[in-house]
């Protein structure tokens, strides 16, 4: 096709994406999952900004919806069922694999990710499934930490999470010092970053079910972490995620786990409670 | 030597001085009343090159969150701001580059539009980009001038 027929096809499609703009409301559905029902809409807690915390399922395309209704469909189940691998096998010094203290996550691993992150009360900071995992491996199994998005890193949280799945955020506030975190996490929500001077609200509360390019803005919830993503054709860990968002504002990036993203991760946790865990959540 | 050498070498220094200092550097700009009055640069801005800043990525991306409906052969248009179709009719070029420039000295802190040439900025700015404004003074001249066509009412 040549150029000269090409060019109103794309005014066209230009028009769509204004057309569709206007109407930029999540969409009223139901998500099922594995005959699970999911609770992508829920009462805000107490303190929170909005009055309902909705799920960002509700905000994708219908395709990327109905990828994560169908675990058959859903690419991101090859990591959990690598993470399921993982969980079986031996690794390290002292000769045993998560299953040889954990048994059947099934059960014992049932509803643990819509409860992270806890307090660690040894670290003296917050501790996510991530890094529960590298603390198991170094204390109990003479294993190395994993680096930062390492494949088995983000296989077996996904796995470890999944085993939540439809079960609501819940995390505990009064747990050690977490509190304290919250308070931190929720100023650095609200900090902008970078040459282009946006902190987290500003997209994801301000500009909540808005469009940026294509892209519906959500409330940002963690809930389905770690999460396939279409775009990059893989999984996406959480703190990949907080990086890549601070990267866009055109900041340096803190560090995975660091202090900074520690707390952000307490208090966006939060303003997704009540929602089901997802995890692996299908995103664009 | 004569006194009228070192006149005419001081006019020449003035001169020099004059064209470097024309382009207004992002603290000194001012923002009176929702405008700034005088060109950043001196030079009138270039339409063409302006709706090219708007739309480019790297530069304006101004379409992330506004939409032009005379740039329809750009893909996606955002939302997040009011279109800015019909903008020449609501605002004087004055009051435009008062907004390209820092947005937030008109519309208030609260506002998520970024500065385009401002060092106001938030933390932790990428190492590289450190003391340096979204776009350039010319940029702005060229953005303003575009915007500055956009026009309903006629």
């Amino acid at each position: 096709m040549s150029k000269r027929f090409l060019a109103p096809v794309f005014a066209m499609v230009g028009g769509l994406v204004l057309a569709f703009s206007a109407n930029a409301d999540p969409v009223d559905e139901e998500l099922v999952i594995d005959d699970i029902p999911m609770v992508t809409r829920a009462a805000a807690p107490e303190g929170h900004p909005f009055d309902e915390v909705l799920s960002g399922w509700l905000f994708r395309e219908a395709e990327t919806r109905e990828t994560e209704a169908d675990s058959f469909a859903n690419p991101g189940m090859l990591a959990v069922e690598r993470g399921a691998d993982i969980w079986n096998t031996v690794e390290g010094s002292a000769g045993k694999s998560c299953a040889s203290c954990h048994d059947d996550a099934a059960t014992s691993m049932k509803s643990v990710g819509a409860q992270y992150p806890k307090w660690d009360a040894e670290a003296k900071r917050p501790i996510n499934i991530e890094l529960q995992i590298d603390k198991c491996r170094v204390e109990n199994m003479g294993a190395e930490p994993y680096k930062f998005d390492a494949e088995g890193q983000v296989a077996l949280t996904s796995y470890i999470k999944h085993q939540s799945l439809g079960t609501p955020v819940k995390m505990d506030l009064s747990d050690g010092e977490l509190q304290d975190w919250w308070e931190k996490g929720k100023e650095l929500y609200y900090t902008r970053t970078g040459q282009l001077n946006f902190a987290c609200a500003s997209c994801h509360e301000d500009s909540m079910g808005k469009y940026i390019r294509a892209d519906h803005l959500s409330q940002g919830q963690a809930n389905g972490f770690p999460t396939y993503r279409f775009n990059t054709g893989g999984m996406v860990s959480l703190h990949n995620r907080f990086r890549g968002c601070i990267r866009d504002t055109r900041a340096e990036m803190p560090k995975a786990f660091s202090d900074e993203l520690m707390a952000l991760e307490v208090y966006v946790t939060w303003r997704g409670t009540g929602l089901s865990v997802e995890t692996p959540a299908v995103r664009q | 030597m004569k006194p009228g050498v070192w006149g005419s070498a001081a006019v020449a220094l003035l001169v020099a001085n004059m064209a470097y200092a024309a382009e207004v550097a992002p603290n000194d700009v001012k923002v009176e009343d929702g405008t700034v009055a005088q060109s950043l640069t001196g030079n009138p801005g270039d339409p063409e090159m302006g709706a090219k800043a708007l739309a480019n990525r790297g530069l304006g991306n101004c379409l992330a969150c506004h939409a032009v409906s005379a740039l329809e052969s750009e893909q996606f248009h955002g939302d997040v701001a009011p279109p800015l179709d019909g903008v020449a009719d609501r605002w004087q070029p004055e009051q435009l580059r008062a907004i390209v420039v820092d947005a937030k000295k008109v519309f208030g802190p609260e506002s998520v539009m970024p500065g385009f040439y401002s060092l106001e900025v938030g933390i932790n700015v990428r190492k590289d980009l450190v003391g340096k404004p979204i776009l350039t003074a010319q940029q702005v001249e060229d953005v303003v001038a575009y915007l500055s066509t956009l026009k309903e009412g006629d």
